[in-house]
């Protein structure tokens, strides 16, 4: 079934590339336009250590924002179940924060948190933030009733409830949010770089775009693209696993 | 290991005494209800859905209703009900990230004790699934479901059993086996089932009583001590008395 899907995948990247191909060619449209595929490959060769570098920058950036904002963004969820001021008070908050656009406040971030990393960071943090509160919030809520009647005849304390029951019955829920954040993370971080930036695969598109090496600035686009898929597969693997006894077709494994 | 007590026969169970009306949103579900349960023994509270049940259930069991109740539910040796009932409904209500064993103790876990593992694993082995200790519960069948969620009844070990329907997804030779399994395994404990089959009641109650739109009335004419065979005369004569009850409205 994988194997399946990786052909088609695979497939689909030689069509659409060979399509890419057959445009060049019969429209003739310079390369400062639109460099083929060919060429394209040729320049990510030619500057493989340069889009490295710019790239460790931008994994780097998208990697502590995501863990970061997780990690905020489930505490901020755990809050959010304790607390009833925090409800009152966050929630609101929260759910209006979001009719700001984050496009809108990067150059601001920039402003407080400077040209280098820190800034991309805050902007991945914030784009994730609110998908991961709001999925696991949601998942802690909605325990099965039942569980709960059980473990309040069974005499549960609360706190305990929370991390034994609500906790991993919300872990699927909290799976689909990190999914989410994994997608959205590379962007927020490229805005970043785009708003202001000396470093990262952001700036150097900006720069390539700027300058018309148009084959620079596609060759550090698929990287960049590259590397956003390879996230998604990785974040999918690992909140996989992280739920495997929710699938119905599971096997148990026997431990010792 | 430790020696199981698969019946806290030590611990005499206490009858329990419901009595009082119940409203729900302003309409009124029973009026001058009043159930006893009997100390140590099966009582069967059978009746169509709708009528309170399981309302009646949750009353005893302290649970949220979505409703009001006025009047008095206690235990007859005067002590307090909660902490002493233990749980079983008809969906099993199991963890579905804890594994046979995590399921049976995490009553233990939830209150913050350190669970007996050996009496676990003694327990489960009671109700037939030693071999399926550490299988999650996507990969068990309905019947061994409901076999693990007996085995967390029997883990907490309380004097009084609520069991709202617990059988009734079964298929009819899994059903058969757990009833029998159920009453071995309770005995001596106050137990009661909330059902709307009345061939499960006539098999398992000491004691039988039919709420309907009208009210509880009890069913009287019960023989011999149960589990009832199926197949007895006089247990199909009292089964389809049941159901003309449930039917008519008469008992």
């Amino acid at each position: 079934m994988t194997r399946r899907r990786l052909l088609d995948g695979l497939l689909a990247a030689t069509v659409a590339i060979l399509s890419w191909q057959v445009l060049v060619w019969i429209t003739g449209v310079p390369p400062f336009i639109l460099p083929g595929p060919l060429r394209v490959a040729e320049t990510l060769v030619d500057n493989a250590g340069l889009i490295l570098d710019h790239a460790t920058i931008t994994v780097a950036e998208v990697l502590i924002g995501l863990v970061l904002g997780a990690l905020f963004g489930a505490m901020t969820a755990l809050h959010l179940m304790i607390s009833p001021l925090a409800r009152r008070l966050v929630l609101p908050v929260m759910v209006f924060s979001q009719a700001i656009p984050v496009f809108a406040l990067a150059p601001i971030l920039t402003l407080w948190f400077g040209y280098g990393m820190a800034s991309k960071i805050v902007m991945a943090l914030l784009i994730i933030y609110f998908p991961v509160v709001s999925t696991f919030y949601d998942g802690l809520r909605r325990t099965d009733p039942g569980l709960l009647d059980l473990a309040q005849t069974m005499g549960a304390r609360p706190r305990r409830t929370l991390f034994f029951l609500r906790l991993p019955a919300a872990l699927p829920a909290f799976g689909s949010g990190l999914r989410l954040a994994a997608v959205y993370a590379p962007i927020g971080a490229v805005i970043g770089e785009w708003v202001g930036a000396s470093r990262g695969l952001g700036y150097l598109m900006l720069l390539a775009n700027g300058r018309a090496k148009t084959d620079l600035m596609f060759a550090a686009m698929f990287v960049l693209a590259a590397f956003a898929v390879v996230l998604y597969a990785a974040v999918s693997v690992v909140t996989r696993r992280m739920v495997r006894w929710s699938d119905e077709t599971v096997e148990a494994t026997p431990r010792p | 290991m430790k020696h199981v007590h698969p019946s806290s026969a030590r611990v005499p169970a206490p009858g329990l005494r419901l009595r009082g009306d119940f409203d729900h949103a302003g309409v009124p579900l029973f009026r001058d209800l009043d159930l006893t349960v009997a100390a140590g023994g099966w009582t069967c509270l059978l009746g169509p859905s709708g009528v309170g049940k399981s309302t009646v259930l949750r009353l005893l069991a302290g649970l949220e209703t979505g409703g009001s109740f006025t009047g008095e539910i206690g235990a007859d040796d005067g002590g307090p009900i909660a902490g002493r009932i233990a749980f079983m409904a008809q969906t099993d209500l199991l963890a579905p990230w804890l594994d046979v064993r995590g399921n049976v103790t995490l009553g233990a876990r939830l209150r913050g004790e350190t669970p007996d593992a050996a009496r676990a694993e003694e327990l489960i082995a009671r109700v037939g699934l030693a071999d399926h200790v550490h299988k999650w519960p996507a990969s068990l069948s309905g019947g061994m479901r409901q076999r693990v969620a007996l085995a967390r009844v029997l883990m907490e070990d309380r004097p009084i059993v609520l069991l709202d329907e617990p059988f009734g997804a079964l298929d009819a030779r899994t059903r058969a086996e757990m009833q029998e399994l159920a009453f071995e395994t309770l005995t001596g404990r106050t137990v009661l089932l909330v059902t709307h089959d009345p061939a499960e009641a006539v098999r398992l109650g000491h004691r039988l009583f039919i709420l309907s739109e009208n009210g509880l009335s009890e069913c009287a004419g019960l023989e011999n001590e149960p589990v009832r065979a199926i197949d007895a005369p006089e247990t199909i004569e009292m089964q389809v008395r049941l159901f003309r009850s449930l039917r008519g409205g008469v008992a």
